[in-house]
Order: C-alpha cells, then structure tokens, then sequence
C-alpha cells in the first residue's frame, strides 16, 4: 500500500510537471505582453500550440540521419525526468533519492548535447551558428552552476535536492551572503539557459540574434512539439529549482496528510506565477545584450559562485 | 543575539566587496557611478552597524560622513563634470572585463590568505572586515589599473579609501582624529583630481590617460 501511494505521487508530480509547463510559459507571455500595453494571447495558448503542432506532418531534411528523428525524443525524456526529480510541492518522493542535483545538471547537459548534435546535422548554417552559440555559452553557464551547487552543498551538507529543502525549509540558515549570491547567480544561468532575455530572445527569428531558435530552425510537426514542450518543462525545472533551494517554505513531505500535501500544491503554482511575473517583468526592463557580452554577463555568475564559495570558507574560519 | 550580529556585519561586508566587483564590471560611467554611490551607502551601513555594535558613538560620525560624501556629493560632482564636459561614456578598459574579475577573485583568496594567519589573534569578525578590506583596497587599485578612463581612475582610488574605512572600524580603538583626517585628505584629492581632469581635457580633448603616454618623453 505504501508503495502504492509513493508511485502515485511521484507520478502525479511527473504528470504535474508536465501539465503545468505550457501554462507557466504561457503566463510569462501573457505578462509580458500586458506590460507593453498589449492583450497578449490566452494562458493556455502554448497548449493548443503543442497540439496543433502534433498534428501536422514532421517534414524531415533529405540529408538527416536517424540522429535528427532521434533528438527529440531524447531532448524531451532527459528534461523530463529531471524535472520529475526536483522537489517541487513534496520532499521525499520516492525517487528522492536519485535527485542528486548534480544528476540534474547531467541530464540537462544531456539534452543540450542532444539539441546541439540535431543542430549541426542537417548541414545548414543557423543549426551549425546555433549549436555553436549554445555550446559557449553553456560551456561558461556550467561552471557558474557547479559553483552554486558546491556553495548549497557547503551549506546543506548533502547535494540531495529533497534534503536540502528540508534543511532549508527547517533550520535556521540566518541571514547569508553566500545563499544571496548564489541565488543571484543561479538566476542569472538560469536566464542563460533557459534562452531569455538579456541572453537570447525566445520570441524573434532574427539571426544575428537568435541562439535557441536557431537550432531548431529545422524541425517541424511533433518533433518542434517536443522540443517546445521540452523548453516550456525546462523553465518549470529551474523554477522549481531556485524555489525548492531559496524558498523551500510550505512544502509537504510524501509522509504527511493528503491535505498538506495539496497545500503544498497549491503554494507551488503561487510560487511560480509569482517567479513568471517577476521573469516577464525582467524581460521588460532589460535589453537583449549583444553576443558578445554574454561571456561577460556569464563570467559575473562565476565571479558570484566563488566569492559565495569564499564568503562561505571566511564565515566557517577556514 | 550574537549570531544575528555577525550574520548582519558579514552581510554588509560582503555587500560593500560585491560592489567592488560591480565597478569591476561596469562599462558605463553612470553606472559606475551609481554603483560606487551604492558602495558607499552599503559602507555607511556596515560602519553604522558595527558603531551600534560596539557602543562606539564616534563610527557614527564616520558613517555619516561615508554617506553623505562619498554616497552623494563625490558622486553628484562626478556626474556633474562628466555632463559639462561631455565626456565620451563606455570606459575603455585594457584588459577583458571577465580577466579583470577574475583576477578580482585571485585578489580575494590571496588577500583572506595573507590577512587569516596574520591577525590569527584577532577576533573572528575584525579578521574578517581586514580580509575584506584588504580586498576592496586592492580591487580599487586593479580598477585603477584596468581602467584608461580618468574618472573611472577616481572612482577606483575611492573605493580604495572605503577599503581603508571597512579596515579602521573593524579594529577597534581607530580615533576619531585619523578617520577626519582621511575623509578630508580624500576631499582634497577629489579637488586635484577636479583640476587634473580638466586640464587633461583642455590638452587633449579627452578624458583618456593614454594621451598623457605620449608625454612622457621616451621614444616609441
């Protein structure tokens, strides 16, 4: 019975995960289009774009290999089942214990490798310009974000995700600068990462500019609807993410009572409009930034994970 | 009540180094500006914070000064000099922004290593404020470095001088008559900077220090 119960509710935070993805990018875009003074489309309009997506034909080049038809499935099923594994409404799942944060950032790392191969498959220059903008800028985001996991593993004494919410949702932390940092830099390789503004622009076709979009340029029908559902699933991880490590306040344990367990629910999705309002808001005020700062912006989140590292080493006295 | 205490000051600390690494970063000379503002104010805070904690009442002269000089008038003069003059405003730097930070970072571990055996006896928090002061103090001096801009020169040399404010509160007994002292010698050097500028600008028509090479005498 208890068994049961455990693949239930993982389940249901597989199947939440899952469901909750378009909306959250949809109220980014429904937000963002509301402080530039327009009506911006319906909430759930990233749904109806993933079926009608699913529903038209998957034109493949003439010259792609199995690699290109391939992609896809992979990019989608890594992100998935990394953001099945971050706590998001309840610690202690049954498969906790497999949330390592650094398997996450593995299998993410795995679907960025699948996405820049399917870029350069086909031959055409924007996959190739794409893959190879992407490569950069995750071969700068990734040290930043080892850093912010060493600093919480520092911190938390474990790099278990579910561990870690429970250490931070119940002890004392105080009042940290390394935390601070580290959130601020975990923000920034999130936006990175994730293709938002000031790093990229998800809403243009522009080339000089585009870096996500230019990998994908060339897939169409269900394979562009799971690549798609892919990104909306990989913006809900890192939000997730930053709520489960900095603001772990009001989740439920897989133990507790069904009802705290549907508050936990409840207080999630509140976090997350909360953090789509406050990314779309960003996007407002900040400007896309030329490539080439991008190493810069990049470099400050390194430069923040080790001063936290350092801050961290200085407050325990070495 | 002493864990709290502890937390805050290395909180204003970190703030007042994590400045310094924003002048470290910033292009723009508004924003540098604005961020050495900051700096200044996160200063005011961090002494005010430790004259609340030491019962020391004279920091809190110190602070007030720190605010309202270097938080506001150095800054607003800045910005007034850069608007009458028009100065060109993306700073020139000579090495990468990401190298400069790096070298930043290098700065830091290097100075907590040679500030944690040495004050070995002090007490874990003024052991803390030296290292991070010693860090503000030699970031200022690599901004100094990194930057060709002349007010960027200024705003690093500041910075350095709110290094050596974060020092003297964090050792206990600093009279009042040196911390003067040194507000009113950064005073003066802010007017010789003044002078310094708009002679430099009347030569060359830019604000650029490189220009001053050419001066120097020796063949190229």
């Amino acid at each position: 019975m208890e068994l049961i119960v455990g693949l239930f509710m993982q389940g249901l935070q597989m199947m939440l995960v899952l469901l909750v993805a378009p909306a959250l990018v949809g109220l980014v875009r429904k937000v963002h289009a509301r402080l530039l003074m327009r009506r911006g489309p319906s909430i759930f309009q990233p749904y109806r774009d993933l079926l009608r997506l699913t529903r038209k034909e998957a034109l493949v080049a003439k010259n792609a290999s199995w690699l290109f038809r391939v992609a896809p499935y992979l990019i989608f099923s890594s992100v998935w089942v990394a953001s099945a594994l971050v706590p998001t409404f309840a610690t202690g799942l049954i498969f906790n214990w497999l949330a390592d944060i650094l398997a996450i950032v593995a299998l993410l790392a795995t679907a960025r490798f699948a996405m820049a191969l399917a870029g350069m498959d086909v031959g055409t220059s924007f996959g190739g310009l794409g893959s190879s903008r992407e490569m950069t800028i995750s071969s700068l985001a990734e040290p930043a974000m080892l850093m912010i996991v060493f600093t919480i593993a520092l911190v938390a004494g474990t790099t278990q995700l579910s561990a870690i919410a429970g250490f931070m949702a119940h002890q004392p932390v105080g009042l940290r600068v390394s935390l601070g940092l580290a959130l601020v830099s975990l923000v920034i390789v999130a936006v990175a990462e994730n293709a938002r503004i000031p790093v990229d622009n998800p809403a243009t076709h522009l080339e000089l500019t585009m870096i996500h979009e230019a990998m994908v340029l060339e897939y169409s029908g269900r394979h562009l609807a799971l690549i798609e559902a892919a990104a909306a699933t990989k913006l809900l991880l890192y939000m997730s993410l930053i709520i489960c490590l900095f603001f772990p306040f009001g989740v439920a344990t897989a133990e507790g009572a069904l009802g705290a367990q549907f508050a936990g629910i409840v207080i999630w999705l509140v976090k997350l409009s909360i953090g789509a309002l406050l990314l779309a808001f960003g996007e407002t005020v900040v400007a896309k930034m030329r490539l080439f700062r991008v190493a810069e912006f990049l470099g400050v989140a390194l430069v923040l994970g080790l001063l936290s590292m350092i801050f961290l080493f200085v407050l325990k006295g070495l | 009540m002493q864990g709290f205490n502890v937390d805050t000051s290395h909180f204003l600390a970190g703030a007042v180094l994590v400045c310094s690494f924003a002048l470290l970063y910033q292009a723009r000379l508004f924003a540098l500006l604005n961020v050495f503002a900051v700096q200044s104010m996160m200063l005011a805070l961090a002494v005010g914070w430790q004259a609340h904690v030491q019962q020391a009442g004279h920091l809190y002269i110190t602070a007030a000064l720190a605010l309202v000089m270097k938080g506001m008038i150095i800054p607003g003069a800045l910005r007034r000099i850069v608007q009458n003059m028009k100065i060109h405003r993306t700073i020139e730097t000579v090495v990468s922004v990401n190298l400069a930070m790096l070298a930043g970072v290098g700065l830091t571990i290097l100075s907590i290593m040679v500030v944690f055996p040495i004050a070995r006896m002090a007490g874990g928090l003024a052991r803390e404020d030296l290292a991070f002061a010693l860090t503000i103090i030699l970031i200022g001096m690599l901004v100094m470095i990194t930057r060709r801009n002349a007010i960027s020169q200024i705003i690093g040399f500041m910075s350095l001088e709110n290094g050596l404010i974060l020092a003297a509160t964090g050792a206990k007994g600093m009279p009042l008559v040196v911390e003067v002292s040194v507000a009113s010698s950064v005073l003066i050097a802010f007017f010789v900077f003044g002078i310094f500028i708009f002679r430099i600008r009347e030569h060359f028509d830019s604000v650029d220090v490189d220009q001053l090479s050419a001066k120097r005498g020796d063949v190229e």
